[in-house]
Order: structure tokens, then C-alpha cells, then sequence
């Protein structure tokens, strides 16, 4: 990052976090079901994967927001639209990539995960979201040892605090 | 004579050849301390195999020499030291083999005390003309630089007078230098030469160079290191070095630089923590023609750093760097590098905090106020420069967020100020403080909690400052008028404990407004009825207990919330239960941060007797219907550690003891207030009604708590009615506290006989209860056994183990063996009431660690032995106590209880899952080898509890599932596709918490 590494964007906007879910008295009761819902995929998505340029979640970049997220608990579906904070990012697709790997692992199986650009925030919006949805091409990308681990170094750098 | 000098030549024909070597060392050694022969002597009867032709003979010879000189280096004549240093100079041009020897002789003698003068410069005239360091083995040139230090030290007058030389010589044969043991004493030598004054002369860059080539260090010590040397001990030493002179500022400085661009951090971090050394060090003329320079990568390095670290160590260099700065007098003619640099941080800075929604602005923020931090002088123009517009700024923006930002960075610079120079100059802020203090209670008078809170926090900070905030009294008026109104109105918890804060940490400083303007108001709030709700009425009570901290405002705020107490107790308020309850912890909170002072001290021992009085009109009252809520248990509960931190410190603790043991003794009720009791009250007898014996508590709270030096009147007489009512009552709390209290005394009376037998007597006592089984009062019994005991086992009382081995015994009672088993959690424990270091108790280091040791072996036996149904019991006394061991012990201890803990993973009780569970899992984050061979069992049976029925089991698991991940790759790569289908279910657990948890553990795998 040092040197005369130039960044993209070096001067991003920066938003302010969503505080910690209020635990409420129904988290603590064994017999109350809770339905997975905006909230939990966004904390999912918000508090452990890192902008591959700078070290902040997505969050505060505003990559995510929980507003772009939907969840269908009964029909098993997940949406999440992610806006990349300029319009030429390079690394749209890996933050797709990585968001799209984050929610196979936390999500239960029964789900079906769309991840894709907020409509208008991309120059090649089409390109990256069919990639995204390609199943061949995910599984593909993740077979790829030293693409995997670009991806784990987003998921994994916040993990220790979380 | 004759004989010794035949020895002698025998011995060193011996030597020579090979056939001897330690013995004939020896041997010459004890001859020559013992003044049997001379060293000379010794020399002569070498004197064949010095001069022999062959140099292996030479050497061997010089080498018995060397030794023995090592050995008696003290017991030479100066005449003798100069014959051997002219001697052993000589050899120095000898042939190689000989070399070392001669170094080590050489290093013997320099240890001498009376090494003539000039020898010093001798040695290492010839040390530097004839020898090629480092072409020298390892050992020697360590010798060779010991030699240096044993000179510099012994010498230091001589050696200054060779000059440059000197220099010259150390520079020459520390040049190419690789090994770390040597390189440490390089840099002490060198660190030596710097600081010490030597004169370096033309030498300084040569010098610089030779040592700054390691610059920054890289070093990791090969693993199982016998030398012990670390990364760290190399970069001390070498920074020390470095920055020593400022005569090595002209090279330093643009390394550092150069360094600075390094991608390796550890080498940024250095760099960045040597320029923050050698700032201290240096004047302004050493750094000013760098400052651009400098600047620039610091700049760089907090703006788009990636680590805290990093950024930390910029701040502080910027920080001291501008110390430095201001601290040198300025010539008249020369510039003044601080404005320079100042101008240089402001304009790369300054626009940045115009953009409040970027990221920039906190770098900025941090790097103007590490300048501002440094010195009066730098904190005047960085303030001039940024307050006006930050405050423009913020009177000009109209988002809530942009204007936090803006007010967060508004006190960071309002707090570093605090810190420079106070009192010898009138504070920066002073020009700024109208607009400030406008902008703050602005701020507070907006809807936006973060707003709120923020601004709260820059009130803080400018209350700290002398004269901000008080010289014209009614901005503290105002402010705690802000105050009041927010604790009356806003309902948010994070704008409450934010507005408590605040108040707390001003009431400090600024009470009489506080007396004035908040206690009355607030009064009257808590009185008004049920026109308020009961949270706001929580709140006033809350702010009340926070304000608390000096003696003036507590003998204001205690009579309101006595009175809470008292109209609850008449039933006058409609105080609800919570609501004394919250009284009485405000009440404890004032107690504990009361300083201890007169004035405290008179207020507080008129609060005790007032809540003995209440509480004991309220038992009378209860035989007779009427249910005041202090009557209740969790109010008495509550009231017992206002109690006992009061009777913990104050100096008139002895007196209200002995009024409250007379009241409980004899029904003294002379010192209460509202004298209004019958005359025949026996708060100690069981068979009186329940709320009479179970004020037994507050007796508790106040003896047990006493200083140790403080005694206990009719202590035996006590005692006694103590354990008659705690093994005869049948009211939980009344005899739970009947016994601790009898355990608090116990474990604070002198050891002695009187002791031994009290407690043979209680044993006696108890086993006769415990021991038919059809009496009615095993489980008191057996509560006053679990107390007295972990009462002895605290102070290490021999007699404490008769105690807990009939806890051991318990455990397979039919009955009691679950209350035994709990029981042990007890003991490990802290408890908060009593028997813990406040509370004066006698309690030793480490006895948990103690009572393991003496007992584990117990345990096991009593599990193997124990039928089925009940080893259950025994597993969870185990879990029980290893959970409360520190972790160090739990590490060295593990290895032999894994099978057991594994076992009790097994057990279907789902209380010693949980607490296996959370045992288990610090271990597993750091984990023995022990575990590693046991892992298919432990995988398996946490994988199995993820499915528990119970949410807490579930959780606890699946955090070791987590902790199990790291583990060692190859260790765990086995069972990896297993854990990632197992956590597949977890996932889709119906709570969101459990769901979390699996999501984090599953991620890691």
C-alpha cells in the first residue's frame, strides 16, 4: 500500500457505522424462532469483509447498505446489491466475489444468493453482475488457488475483532 | 625450590604435548595463588616452547599461559603486567595459530587493576596495526571487542587521548561484523564512543556508516535460540546509537527517509520510532534542511497507513518533531523552523478538515493535533489556523453528521491543550471559548443523540480546563442547566449514561453550581408524583449517585435519596420495588467514591443507623400485616453493601459496629433514629419471625467488612447466636447469612487454640446434623459447612482440609451431592458479599491453585470409585473448580484431566456441558500438545453438542468448534470437510445468536 503505489481512490467518502444490534429479551428465549432477516446478512456482510484498498468495511464505504439488502425467509432467497464506490473500480468484481463467498458460508444451504451492482453505479455494470451470476464461473473462480486467497485475505483481515 | 621448578617444567611438558590440559591449568593456577612460584617462573620454564620453531608448540605454550592468566589475572605486580602485555604484543605478529590465544591473554590482562599507564594505548596501537578483526573466528573477536569495552571502562582518560584513532581502529574492525552476539557489543562500544564524549574527529560518517548499514534491523533468531537474543534487544541498541549525536543528523535523517518508503513494516515502524528518539535529541538547525522531506513521508504514512501501529508511531514522530522545533532558541537571523514546518502540516492539513463526509479528515485532524500536543507555541498557530474555521464550518453546516465530525474533531483539540504547560501560560482556547461554549450548547440542545453525546464529551473536556469554563459562573450554570434538562427529557440509554458521565466528571470540579441548580431540581423531580414516569424518576436517581463526589454535594444528595427510602417504606411515594432498589445501588455507588474525609464520614454514619432503623421498623411492621417493600429480600440484599463499603474504610467503622452488635445482641435501640421500638427485641433468635432473623445480613455487611484492626465487641457471645441460628433457622436468607457472617469472623480471628476449638466445635456441630439423616436442617448444615470451610481454606487454616474432605464425602449424599457438587463452584469463587479482599478477609495468594493440587487426586479417585449415577456429580465439582483456576495452571494441569473433561462432555447434565464447554475453550485458543492427540474424541463430542437442545450449550461449542480452527493446519485438515457439514445445521438454527456463532466458526474453517 506504501511507496508510490498509487490508490484508485484515496479520499473516499466515509459513512458512519450502524451501532450493534440491540440483543432484545426474545434473542435470549430458547422457545422464540427468530426468522433470518435484512438485518442479519447485513451484519453479516458489514463486519468482516474488508474494501480490498483501504482498511475499512464495507459499511463505511457504503458498499453495502442494509436498505439493498432482501431476504426471504419462506421462499429462500437472498438479494444483495452492492455499490462500488466509484464508478471505475477495478476491484467491483472481487468485492462481489468475496461478498458472494461470504454468504455460501453463512448462509444455510437452502438459500439461493444474488449478489449484483445497484443499477447505475458501474461503467460495466452488465459484465460484472453476469459474471457474478454465473454458477460455473463462481465455482471456477474459487478452484483458483491464488484468487481464493485474495478473497480470504478480504474475509479474513477483520476477523479477529469479530 | 628445586622440586616445585621440576614440577613446574613436568607440568608444562605435560601441557604441551597434548597429554594434560584442564589439570595441569589448574595445577600451575593453585601453585601460583598460593605463592609457590611466580608468573615469571612460569614464562621461564615455557621459555623452550615459546621460542620453539614449530608454531603449534608456540601456541600451546601461549595457551597455558593465557589460561592461567585468566584464572590469577588479579594477583599480579604492574611490573610483571608490563613484561607480559610487551611480551604478548609481540606475539600479535606471530603466526596465526598462536593468535587467539594471544587475544584471550591479552583480554586477561586488560582486566587487570594495575595495568600500567600507557599500556592501554599499547595494546590496541598494536591490536589495530596487527590484526585483521574479522578475518578472526567468532569467539575471538567477541574477545576483541571485550577488550575494547574492559579498556573504555578502565581506561576511558588514555583512550580519549588517541583521538580519532580510536575511532579509526573500532570502525575497522567492526566493518563487516555478522553475528548478533557480537553486533550487541558493537553497538554497546559504539553507543560508548557517542555518548561518552570520544572525539570522534573525521570519522563521524565512517562511523555513522558502520553502523547504520544494519539499519533496520532484520533479524529472526533461529528457533530454540540457546543465545537468547531477540529482534528487539538489536533495535535498542542500535537506536540508541544511532541517535546519540546530532552529528549524525545530516546522515540519519535522509535514511530515515529512504527507509520510510520500505514495504516491510517493522522497518517503517522503526524508522518511524528512531526519528521520534532522535527528535528528542537533536536542536532545530540539525533538522530544518530535512523538514520538507520528513514531512512528506510522514504525511504519507498516516494518511494511507494500514496499521494503528504504524500510524501511532507517525503521530509520535510529528509530535516530538515539532517539540524539538519549538524547543531551541531562535538565532535572528536564521528562519524559524517551526513556522516553516507549521506552515508545511497546515497546508497540507487545513483543507481536508473542510471536508467533514471524507476519510482524510481524521488523519489531518490527528496529525494538527499531535503538532498542537507538542508545545504552547505550535498548539497557538495550529489553534489560530483551524478553531475559526471548524467553528465556521460548523455553524454553517446543517447535517447532524457532518457537524459530529466536525465537533469530535473540535475536542480533540480542546483536550491536548489541557495537557501543555498548564498554568504558565493563559489557555489557546481562551479567544475561542464564547464560540465554543455556544457551540456546544447548541449542540446540546439538538435532537440528534450522537450530537448530544459528542457534545458532551467537548464539554468534558473544556471543564477540565481552569478558566474556560468558570470564569464567568453562568456558563457553568448554563451548562449544568443543559444538563438537568436532558436527564429530565431524553430517554435514550446512551444519551443517559453520556449525560451521567459528564456530570460526574464536572461536578468534580465545579460543585457549588451543581448543589445549586441540579440537586434541588432534581428533587423535586423524584417527589413530584406519578406525573413523571418511573424512568425518568430512575435517571434523577442515577444522576444523583453520579454528581455524588464531593463531601458537599453528598451531604446533599444522601437526605433526598433517604427519604426515597423512607416515604417507600411509609408507603407514602408510589416507589416501586426497582425503584429502592436503584436507591440503594446509587446509595453504595456514592459510598464507594466518597473519599473518605471527615465530612463523608459524619454523613454516612448517620445513613447506617437510619437504614438499620428503617429496616428494623419494617420487620416489627411485618409480623403485623402491613408489607413495606424494604421488607423485601432484594432490597435488603441491596442494602448490605452500602453497609459494608461504608463500615469497609471509614475511621468511625469500630463505633457503628459495636452499636449494631449491641443492637443485635442485646436490642439496644438507643442510636437509632425516631426512637419509637419496644424494648424486647431479639433479632437473633430463630424462632422469631422471618423478617426480624433475616436482618441477620446487614449485621454481615457490617462486621464482616471491618478493618482488621478494628475488634469485634462480645465477639464469643456473637458467634455463638451466630451458628444457633444458622443451624437452626428455616429461612434461606436468614441462615445463608447467618453462616457467612459466622465464616467472615471466623476467617478474620487470630489463629490460636481458642480458634482450633471454636472450629472442632462447629465440625462436631455440623456432623451431628449432617449425619442423621432424618434431620430437618442438613441443608443449613450443610450451607454453614461449605462456608466455614472456604473461610479456613482462604487463610490456609490446617484445619480446613477435615472440612472439605467431608465436602468430598457430600458428593455421593443422595441428597445434598448436587448442592455439594454447586457447592464447590462457591468455594473456587469470589463471592461479592463477603470473604473477598475488600472486605479486609484474610485471604492468600493463590489458594485456589493450592486447594487443586491437594485435591485433584481426591477427586479422580472419588469419580472412579462413585457408582454410575452418581459420577455426574463429581464431574461437575471438577468443572467447577478447573474453571476457576487461572489459565496457567489449567494449561499444566490439563493433560492429566482431558479424559475426564472429554468424559464430562459426555454427561447428559446440561449445566456441566456448558461449564466443560467454557472451560475447555481458552485452553483450545491456545492449545497443548496433549489436546492435539485427543482431537477425533474432542471434534467429535463438540460436534455432537452443537445439536443440544439448549441454546447455551449450543453456543459454548460452537465457540470451541472456532477455537478449534486454529489449530495447526495439518492437524485439523482431516476433519474439515466433517465440521463444514456438521455447521451446516447450526446455520439454520431457529436463534439468530446461535446462528451468528456457527456463521463465525464456520467461516474460519
Amino acid at each position: 500500500m506504501s511507496g508510490g503505489a498509487r490508490l484508485e481512490n484515496a479520499n473516499p467518502l466515509i459513512f458512519q457505522r450502524t451501532g450493534e444490534r440491540l440483543q432484545t429479551a426474545n434473542d435470549e428465549d430458547e422457545d422464540v424462532a427468530d426468522p433470518i432477516d435484512d438485518r442479519e446478512i447485513f451484519d453479516i456482510l458489514s463486519v468482516s469483509i474488508n474494501d480490498p484498498e483501504h482498511p475499512l468495511s464495507l459499511e463505511e464505504l457504503n458498499v453495502v447498505e442494509q436498505v439493498r439488502v432482501r431476504v426471504n425467509d419462506q421462499e429462500n432467497t437472498v438479494g444483495v446489491e452492492f455499490t462500488p464506490t466509484i464508478p471505475h473500480c477495478s476491484m467491483a468484481t472481487l468485492i462481489g466475489l468475496s461478498i458472494k463467498v461470504k454468504l455460501l458460508r453463512s448462509l444455510p444451504e437452502r438459500f439461493k444468493i444474488d449478489v449484483h451492482i445497484t443499477p447505475g453505479t458501474h461503467a460495466s455494470e452488465d459484465a460484472v453482475n453476469k459474471q457474478l451470476a454465473d454458477k460455473e464461473r463462481v465455482a471456477a473462480a474459487l478452484e483458483n488457488s491464488q484468487l481464493l486467497e485474495v478473497v480470504n485475505q478480504c474475509l479474513i483481515s477483520n476477523a479477529r475483532t469479530g | 625450590m628445586a622440586a616445585d621448578s621440576a614440577l613446574l617444567l613436568g607440568l608444562v611438558e605435560e601441557f604441551v604435548l597434548g597429554q594434560q590440559d584442564r589439570k595441569a591449568v589448574d595445577t600451575a593456577t593453585g601453585k601460583l595463588k598460593a605463592g609457590q612460584f611466580t608468573i615469571l617462573q612460569l614464562v621461564e620454564a615455557l621459555g623452550l616452547h615459546l621460542t620453539s620453531s614449530q608454531p603449534q608448540t608456540r601456541g600451546r605454550g601461549v595457551q597455558l599461559l593465557s589460561n592461567v592468566l585468566q584464572e590469577c589475572y588479579g594477583d599480579l605486580t604492574e611490573r610483571e603486567v608490563e613484561v607480559l602485555i610487551v611480551f604478548y604484543e609481540n606475539r600479535l605478529k606471530d603466526h596465526y595459530v598462536i593468535t587467539p590465544h594471544v587475544i584471550q591473554g591479552l583480554k586477561a590482562l586488560t582486566k587487570c587493576s594495575v595495568l600500567p599507564p600507557g599500556s592501554a594505548v599499547s595494546i590496541l596501537k598494536s591490536l589495530f596495526q596487527d590484526i585483521h578483526v574479522q578475518s578472526l573466528m567468532l569467539a575471538e573477536r567477541s574477545c576483541v571487542y571485550n577488550i575494547l569495552i574492559q579498556l573504555m571502562e578502565s581506561r576511558e582518560s588514555e583512550l580519549k587521548g588517541l583521538g580519532a584513532d580510536f575511532v579509526f581502529g573500532f570502525v575497522q574492525s567492526v566493518d563487516g561484523e555478522r553475528d548478533p552476539r557480537n553486533l550487541l557489543l558493537a553497538f554497546h562500544i559504539a553507543r560508548k564512543i557517542v555518548h561518552e564524549g570520544y572525539d570522534l574527529g573525521k570519522f563521524t560518517e565512517e562511523l555513522f556508516e558502520v553502523t547504520s548499514c544494519y539499519f533496520p534491523i532484520d533479524f529472526s533468531p533461529p528457533a530454540n535460540d540457546p543465545h537468547g537474543i531477540t529482534q528487539e534487544e538489536l533495535v535498542l541498541a542500535l537506536r540508541v546509537v544511532l541517535t546519540g549525536t546530532p552529528r549524525f543528523a545530516e546522515f540519519l535523517l535522509p535514511l530515515i527517509i529512504e527507509k520510510l518508503d520500505s514495504d516491510v513494516q517493522s522497518a517503517k515502524l522503526d524508522s518511524l520510532q528512531t526519528l521520534t528518539a532522535c527528535a528528542s535529541v537533536y536542536e532545530q538547525k540539525d533538522l530544518a534542511q530535512f523538514l520538507p522531506g520528513l514531512w512528506a513521508s510522514l504525511r504519507r504514512e498516516v494518511f494511507q497507513t494500514a496499521s494503528e501501529r504504524v500510524e501511532s508511531a507517525g503521530l509520535a514522530a510529528v509530535g516530538t518533531l515539532t517539540a524539538c522545533l519549538s524547543r531551541s532558541v531562535l538565532n535572528s537571523d536564521s528562519e524559524d523552523s517551526l513556522n516553516v514546518f507549521l506552515e508545511l502540516v497546515l497546508k497540507d492539513c487545513q483543507h481536508h478538515l473542510c471536508e467533514p463526509d471524507l476519510k482524510l479528515v481524521w488523519p489531518s485532524a490527528k496529525l494538527l493535533q499531535a503538532t498542537s500536543t507538542a508545545s504552547y507555541r505550535a498548539s497557538h498557530r495550529v489553534a489560530a489556523a483551524v478553531l475559526p474555521s471548524l467553528i465556521e464550518q460548523y455553524n454553517s453546516r446543517t447535517q447532524c453528521a457532518q457537524r459530529r465530525t466536525l465537533l469530535e474533531v473540535l475536542q480533540g483539540f480542546v483536550h491536548p491543550v489541557t495537557s501543555s504547560e498548564e498554568g504558565k501560560y493563559e489557555s489557546v482556547l481562551l479567544d475561542f471559548r464564547q464560540s465554543l461554549c455556544s457551540i456546544v450548547f447548541s449542540a446540546l440542545s439538538e435532537s440528534n443523540a450522537d450530537l448530544q453525546i459528542t457534545s458532551m464529551r467537548v464539554l468534558t473536556a473544556l471543564g477540565q480546563q481552569t478558566d474556560l469554563l468558570s470564569s464567568p459562573q453562568s456558563d457553568v450554570e448554563l451548562a449544568v442547566d443543559h444538563l438537568t434538562r436532558l436527564i429530565l427529557e431524553e430517554g435514550d440509554p446512551k444519551v443517559s449514561l453520556a449525560v451521567v458521565e459528564c456530570a460526574g466528571s464536572l461536578a468534580r470540579l465545579h460543585p457549588a453550581a451543581f448543589i445549586s441548580k441540579m440537586v434541588p431540581r432534581l428533587k423535586e423531580e423524584i417527589f413530584s408524583g406519578g406525573l413523571r414516569s418511573k424512568a425518568v424518576r430512575q435517571r434523577c436517581v442515577a444522576a444523583l449517585a453520579a454528581v455524588s463526589s464531593r463531601p458537599s454535594l453528598v451531604q446533599e444528595s444522601t437526605p433526598v435519596l433517604l427519604q426515597v427510602l423512607t416515604s417507600a417504606h411509609t408507603g407514602t411515594g408510589a416507589f416501586s420495588l426497582e425503584e429502592v432498589i436503584s436507591v440503594c445501588h446509587s446509595l453504595q455507588k456514592i459510598a464507594e467514591q466518597a473519599q473518605d474525609t471527615e465530612e463523608t464520614g459524619g454523613v454516612f454514619h448517620d445513613v447506617i443507623p437510619r437504614l438499620l432503623g428503617l429496616a428494623l421498623q419494617a420487620a416489627l411492621q411485618g409480623s403485623s400485616g402491613h408489607c413495606s417493600p424494604i421488607l423485601e429480600e432484594t432490597v435488603l440484599s441491596a442494602m448490605v453493601p452500602i453497609i459494608s463499603t461504608t463500615c469497609a474504610r471509614l475511621q468511625l467503622a469500630g463505633q457503628t459496629a459495636s452499636r449494631a452488635v449491641s443492637l443485635f445482641l442485646d436490642g439496644d435501640v438507643s442510636f437509632l433514629p425516631e426512637n419509637a421500638f419496644p424494648a424486647q427485641i431479639q433479632l437473633l433468635k430463630a424462632g422469631d419471625s422471618r423478617s426480624q432473623s433475616q436482618m441477620v445480613c446487614l449485621l454481615m455487611g457490617c462486621v464482616c467488612w471491618l478493618p482488621r484492626t478494628v475488634e469485634v465487641p462480645q465477639m464469643d457471645r456473637l458467634l455463638l447466636e451466630l451458628l444457633e441460628l444458622s443451624c437452626t433457622c428455616d429461612h434461606p436468607l436468614s441462615y445463608t447469612s447467618a453462616a457467612k457472617c459466622y465464616a467472615g469472623l471466623v476467617n478474620k480471628s487470630p489463629a490460636g487454640e481458642a480458634l482450633d476449638s471454636l472450629i472442632d466445635r462447629t465440625l462436631k456441630r455440623i456432623s451431628t446434623e449432617l449425619d442423621s439423616a432424618s434431620s430437618p436442617v442438613r441443608t443449613q448444615a450443610f450451607t454453614l459447612l461449605l462456608w466455614v470451610s472456604k473461610a479456613l481454606l482462604l487463610r490456609y487454616h490446617p484445619l480446613s482440609t477435615a472440612l472439605t474432605d467431608k465436602l468430598f464425602s457430600l458428593l455421593s449424599d443422595p441428597e445434598l451431592g448436587w448442592l455439594a457438587a454447586d457447592g464447590f463452584s462457591l468455594l473456587m469463587s469470589d463471592s461479592p458479599d463477603v470473604l473477598n479482599r475488600g472486605s479486609h478477609a484474610d485471604v492468600r495468594m493463590m489458594y485456589r491453585q493450592r486447594f487443586f493440587t491437594e485435591n485433584s487426586a481426591k477427586l479422580v479417585e472419588g469419580f472412579n470409585a462413585a457408582v454410575q449415577e452418581k459420577k455426574s456429580g463429581y464431574l461437575k465439582a471438577l468443572s467447577h473448580i478447573v474453571n476457576n483456576l487461572p489459565r496457567q495452571v489449567q494449561l499444566t494441569e490439563l493433560p492429566a484431566l482431558l479424559p475426564l473433561l472429554l468424559e464430562a462432555l459426555l454427561c447428559p447434565d446440561q449445566g456441566v456441558q456448558v461449564s466443560t464447554l467454557s472451560c475447555l475453550q481458552p485452553v483450545l485458543l491456545d492449545p497443548p500438545s496433549a489436546l492435539i492427540t485427543q482431537l477425533e474424541v474432542l471434534v467429535g463430542r463438540t460436534l455432537a453438542l452443537t445439536t443440544s437442545p439448549t441454546m447455551k450449550v449450543r453456543i459454548a461449542s460452537l465457540r470451541c468448534i472456532h477455537a478449534l480452527s486454529r489449530f495447526p493446519e495439518h492437524e485439523i485438515m482431516p476433519f474439515r470437510a466433517r465440521v463444514l457439514r456438521a455447521l451446516a445445521a447450526p446455520l439454520d438454527d431457529h436463534k439468530r445468536v446461535v446462528r451468528s456463532e456457527a456463521a463465525v466458526a464456520r467461516n474460519e474453517w
